[in-house]
This record gives structure tokens, sequence and C-alpha cells, in this order.
């Protein structure tokens, strides 16, 4: 019997499966940097998080009779990244909370994988930071083998990572280190205070550049966001609005893992490429505007979830048709 | 050297390699032949001759059916069984006529030997009509029809087409090594029809060896310009090859002429030359068999020949065949009959084996945008088809659907398999049926 099929009769090598478990594999090295520089408790806070990413999914979709496809890597990605967004002293139940709303209401109750209009782990963040703000902005402990801020001489006098220490209008001196070459490598490297997988901007960039290689994100966004990042924040820095420079900027806090690993999800970014280069440069901007001007220390998460509400207007920005 | 291209596109592993060093060579002949009616666009033929009546080869057996047709040349010599209702390549049940095979008497072609110089531009484009010649790239456009450029419209620039992009396929790339000069010599008598500003033979980079080929021939051809392309498909697509030798775009809606453009294929470029030179009717062609038979080859062979014929002569398909296709795997049509014939249009045949068959289950479109990167025609594939599936074939019309080439570059790279392409097609048809 010969098999009836539509053209084209052959396929590309990329599929979903081999496109989410790439994301997982370039997550890999910031993860084992995490256990490295927070201890095992980094690796049990992502295992419960995945684990609840999974069996939320998995259990949804039984219960709505649709296809168990729990195991797309999709949710796996999710847990992770909730995971990267908590501070490893977290209480065990807060990555599995934040899983569990991040897959049930932020991607299934929209329609499931590729139907979700946030990306849900940042939307799984945001809602642990509005129902616990203190154990998500407030509770930093410092890495196993460096200090909460990277800087040695405050050790013990400051709670805070190196980016709350912008926030709350610090002396002088103290900002003055922030912009020294040391903190600089601190921050690339990661051994500083932050959220689990945040901290190392070298293991992400690792991470990232597989996925760039592959095409399994689109390095333009990651080079808009964290380029308007820079740039954004160098011009506040020449006009004496922020006191850090720019490489500060995009060294700190989630800028790296936002622009790379959350800002590039496909399903919550543009399609087109015009889309795409504004839909970075936007988030870029707004997540400077949100560190220097509101309430939190943090502007990445909303610089993105604001963004991802502008996708269906920036698919919009068709590109010329061919003769028309 | 700098290679032209196209915007969009992509890399399926070509294959050639399969059957691109294997020289063009005649089978023996079936024990009978199918030749439908419907074997180009437009009006389908009708027979001239009755049920028992001898054939030879070459003889017409069917005449033009309207003002887009062309007649129907008998590609063996032997006795006509009836019209009979048989598969048709392109799908379903057609009009078919039978011819039972003489192999005694069907022989090679022998044409007296005319000056195309002698015949004017009329004489030509009637000479090519009365061969039944139509594209033979695929789409199978009755070439006469194409010929006669309205009024008003001015070819400059005649693009003679060798890219051959469809994986797996060299019939062109072997009819361009070993007929170089008849492609040629059709070229020229198109160029004396036509009167084009400039020549162009366009092959793309994979077929390297046929530029070296072509440029011994320069000194009696001047008026040649060859230019390569990187190899990317659709290179071979007729928009797309305007655009990258030209730099101008089809307008939508519109065809080639209204950029001062013409293209026709390598394989047509040799069926004038033979219409003209030796008043040689279209009822052979060059056709690959390949994929995992045994013996993938370049064979020349009559027009309604079965394609399991072929595949047999071929050597048979290793791990026996799961799917037979009429064409290239991009955009080739899947046959569910065996006994298909091979016609006008008909450059290859793919088969494959149940190991090469690939899963298709569709996933959720994770809006990755590949298919927006590739297609060369800049449309958003993942849009039209999210509103072909809610039916509004209004903002799939907005969104350009109708200038889809089904070149099926959207299909290769979706990682989560959704049929665009054969969405594209029933939109299109929705949309025509609605204009009508």
């Amino acid at each position: 019997m010969l098999q009836l099929s539509p053209a084209p009769h052959i396929s590309s090598s990329k599929n979903v499966n081999k496109i989410m478990y790439g994301v997982v594999a370039a997550l890999v090295p910031a993860l084992i940097g995490s256990i490295y520089f927070f201890g095992w408790r980094a690796l049990f806070l992502t295992s419960l998080s995945v684990l609840s990413a999974l069996i939320t999914e998995c259990v949804f979709q039984r219960v709505t009779h649709r296809e168990i496809r729990c195991l797309d890597g999709s949710a796996i990605i999710t847990g992770i990244l909730i995971a990267f967004n908590i501070p490893v002293n977290s209480p065990w139940w807060l990555p599995v909370a934040g899983s569990f709303f991040a897959i049930f209401v932020v991607k299934q109750l929209f329609g499931g994988l590729g139907y979700n209009i946030f990306n849900p782990a940042l939307a799984g963040r945001a809602f642990l930071v509005a129902s616990w703000p203190f154990l998500m902005t407030g509770n930093w402990t410092p890495p196993i083998s460096g200090t909460l801020s990277g800087i040695s001489v405050l050790d013990g006098v400051t709670q805070a990572t190196p980016l709350s220490l912008l926030a709350i209008s610090s002396p002088e001196g103290v900002i003055q280190s922030l912009n020294s070459s040391t903190m600089l490598k601190t921050l690339f490297i990661g051994n500083t205070g932050g959220c689990l997988g945040e901290t190392s901007a070298l293991l992400l960039l690792i991470g990232a550049l597989f996925l760039f290689f592959f095409g399994y994100a689109d390095w333009r966004i990651s080079i808009s966001y964290i380029g308007s990042v820079f740039i954004f924040s160098g011009i506040l820095y020449l006009l004496g609005v922020t006191p850090v420079n720019p490489l500060f900027h995009i060294l700190s806090g989630g800028v790296m893992l936002g622009g790379l690993f959350m800002a590039t999800d496909m399903v919550t970014s543009p399609v087109t490429l015009k889309g795409r280069w504004i839909f970075g440069i936007g988030g870029g901007i707004l997540c400077i505007i949100l560190r220097l001007w509101a309430g939190y220390p943090e502007g990445v998460s909303y610089s993105i979830l604001i963004m991802n509400m502008f996708v269906p207007l920036l698919d919009r920005l068709h590109p010329r048709i061919y003769g028309r | 050297m700098k290679l032209l291209t196209f915007k969009g596109g992509v890399h399926p592993r070509d294959k050639k390699e399969l059957a691109k060093y294997l020289l063009i060579k005649r089978i023996e002949l079936p024990e009978f032949v199918y030749l439908p009616l419907s074997q180009h666009t437009g009006a389908s033929s009708k027979p001239i001759i009755e049920k028992k009546d001898e054939v030879e080869v070459g003889m017409k057996i069917a005449e033009s059916g309207g003002k887009l047709s062309v007649p129907l040349h008998s590609s063996v010599a032997g006795v006509f069984m009836g019209v009979v209702s048989w598969p048709h390549p392109l799908g379903g049940r057609k009009p078919a006529m039978k011819i039972k095979v003489d192999t005694e008497k069907t022989t090679e072609w022998e044409g007296k030997e005319r000056d195309p110089e002698s015949f004017s531009a009329e004489d030509i484009i009637e000479i090519v009509k009365e061969a039944g010649i139509v594209g033979m790239g695929g789409a199978a456009f009755p070439t006469f029809f194409k010929m006669k450029v309205p009024p008003g419209k001015k070819i400059t620039d005649l693009i003679i087409n060798g890219a051959e992009c469809e994986p797996y396929l060299t019939a062109d790339h072997r009819l361009m090594l070993e007929r170089t000069e008849d492609i040629l010599k059709g070229t020229d008598i198109l160029r004396r029809v036509l009167n084009p500003k400039r020549v162009w033979i366009a092959v793309e980079s994979n077929k390297i060896d046929t530029v070296d080929k072509m440029k011994e021939f320069s000194s009696s051809y001047p008026w040649m310009n060859i230019v390569v392309h990187a190899t990317k498909y659709p290179q071979g697509s007729e928009k797309q090859l305007i655009q990258s030798i030209t730099g101008n775009e089809v307008p939508e809606g519109g065809l080639p002429f209204d950029v001062g453009a013409y293209v026709q294929n390598v394989g047509t470029a040799v069926a004038i030359y033979e219409a003209v030179r030796y008043s040689k009717p279209l009822y052979e062609r060059v056709v690959t068999v390949t994929g995992p038979v045994r013996a993938p080859s370049n064979f020349l062979v009559p027009i309604g020949t079965p394609f399991e014929y072929l595949i047999e002569v071929a050597g048979g398909v290793i791990g026996g065949e799961k799917m037979i296709i009429n064409g290239g795997p991009m955009m080739g049509i899947a046959q569910i009959y065996p006994e298909v014939p091979v016609i006008k249009g008909t450059s290859g045949i793919l088969v494959q084996n149940a190991k090469e068959v690939f899963e298709r289950k569709a996933s959720p479109c994770i809006r990755c945008a590949s298919c927006v990167d590739v297609c060369p025609m800049c449309l958003m594939p993942t849009e039209i088809y999210k509103f072909i599936d809610m039916e509004d074939f209004e903002k799939a019309e907005e969104l350009g659907v109708l200038s889809c080439i089904e070149c099926g570059g959207c299909g290769y790279v979706c990682p989560s398999n959704i049929p665009l392409v054969q969405q594209f097609k029933y939109a299109k048809a929705e949309i025509m049926k609605e204009k009508k």
C-alpha cells in the first residue's frame, strides 16, 4: 500500500522537541554554575520546580482530554527558568507554586503550547513577586565562595545584591565600587548574590551561543535587548542620571538571563525580523526605565512581559510581499 | 565568482549524487503506453484516431482541444486500444489513450533536416504548437502560447532555466552536459522569435560542470550569458530566477512579460530545437528515476510509460516501495497507483522506502517563524495558515496566499510538521471558486 501525503516529502531535521530540549541543554551550564555558587539546594529547588511544571501540565492535559505532550520539553524550560528566578534560600514550595501558576494559568488556560501570550516563566515570576515580595526580593544569601554584593569590604554590612544596592541609594563609596572592574568581573563570572540562574553572564552566554548556532533562538532579539539596555543606560550614565556604567547594567540582575533566554522565547516574541528588532529594543529601554524609576530594583521581567503584549501588534509589520 | 541568489529559501540535501553522473539512456519498451489527453495547463486534447488503428512514432493522435491546448502524438509504434480511464500523475483517473507497443516498428525519430533560419517567428510558433510542446520543467504550460507575447509587451530578458533546484532530480543537469549545443540551438530559435536584449543561461552552483561545457560553444553563440546561482531551493522558480537575474519582481497577479522576462526550461529548449530542425514532436523526455532504487537512472522514455515499469527497469526499490512521487521531494505529487504514466511534465520519479518516509504528526505552531524566514515570496505562512484554519479566506487573500508558489519551503522547515502548503492550495482553490 503506497503512502499518500502532501508535498514536501522531506523535512528539515528541526522539530519541536529538539528545539525545546536544545533550550534545556543550553540552560545546563548556568544550572551547573548555580550549584557551584549556591550549593546543592539550587539543584533541589530546580528539580522541584521542573517536577511541578511537568505534573501541572500532565494533569491539565489529562483532565481536559487533550493530547498528553508534557514531555515535549517546553514545561521543563519553564520549570528551570522559574527556579532560576528565585533566591537560593527560598522555601521549597515557592518554585512549586511559581511553576504551577506559570503552567496552569499562563500557559494552559491560554490554550497550551504556542498559544500563550506571556512568557510563562516570567509571568510566574511576576506572580511570585506580587504574592511573596519579601521572599522574592529581600531574601538574599551570598554564594558559597563569594560575597553577596560582590564587594568584600562591605561584607556583612549590607543585605543586598549588587543591583539592589543601586536602588536603595547607597553611599557614594559603594556606588563607586559597583563601577570597578573587580565588580564587573564578579558579575561576569557570577560569584555574587542574586537569583539562582541569573548571576553568571558567562555561563548564560555559553548556553545562548549554542542556541544561536542551532537557530533555536534569534540572536537579533538578544542583541537588540541587551544592546539597547547598554546604549540607553550608557546615555543616562553620561547624562548623570544613573551613577553606574552601562556594563554594570547589562551584567547585573536578570538582563542576561532575560535577554538571552526569556525574550527569545519563540511563542511570545514576534515572527517578523522587523518586529523582533523593535521587540528587543523596546524591552531594553523599558528595562532601564523600570530599573531607575519603578518600585522594584529589577525591571527585566516586566519589560519583557510588557513587550509580550505588543507582539500581536508587532506581528502586523508584514514584510513586503514579492511583487506587491 | 559571485553567485546570484534570492531572498529566503531552504537548503535541503540535494541527493543529486545518486544520478548526476549517469548518462541518459534509452530503455526497452513497455508493453503498453498510456497517453493522458490532459498533459498540460488548458483544455485536453481530442483523439482523432479510431480504436484498432495502427500508429507510428510521433504520429498525431489527438488534436488541440481549445485555444490553450496542444496536440498529442504517439510515443511508440503500435495499435491504439481505445481511450481508457487511467490513473493520472496529477491525481485521479483521467481519459488516456492506450497503445499496445510494437517493439519492432518503434524506431528513433528520423525527420528531414530543415534550416531554422528559413522560418518566420509565426511559423516557429505554429511548429512549436503542432509539436505539442509544453513547459518541461513541471508546470506544463503550452509553450506556443507563452511565445505569443501580447502586443505592447517587449521581452528584454530571455532566461533559459537550468537551475533544477528540486533535490534528487538530474534530468536537466544531464541534458546540459549531453545535449549542450541542442539547448543553445533551441535558445537561438527562441531568441529569434522573442528578440530579447539579453539571453541568460541560469544554473545552480552544484552544476558547475555544465558551465565549462557551455563555454566551449561561446564563440558560436556570442549572445549567451551564463549566470551561476547559489544552490538554494527554490532557485529554479520562475519568479525567483527573474528576481535574482534582473532584480525585478513580477507584479502580484502578473506574468513574467510584465517585467520583460521570459523563462524557459532547458528541456523545452531542446524540444523546440528538435521540432523546428527535425519536425520532431514532443513524445519522449528525460526522466530521472531515483531514490532507494537499485540503479538510479536518467532514462529517455516515451511519454505514457508507466511509473512501475520504469522503477522495475531501475532495479526495484531497496526495502520495498512506500511512496512513489511524480517529480521531486519538495513539490512532487505522491501517487496512489504505481501504474501512472509519465507525462510531458514528468521530470522525475522519486521513490521512498519505509525508512525514508518521515513521521508527520503535526504539533502546535510554536511561532518559531522559520516559515516566515524562508518564504521566497515574503509571505507569513504561519499567519496565513491560522486564518485558513478559521476559514477566513478573505484575510488569507489579503495576506497574499494567492502569491504562494507552493514551493514547500515553509513545510520543509516547519518543526511542527504543519501541512502549510496543502492548506494554501486549498485556500487558493476556494478563493478562485469564489471569484468565478
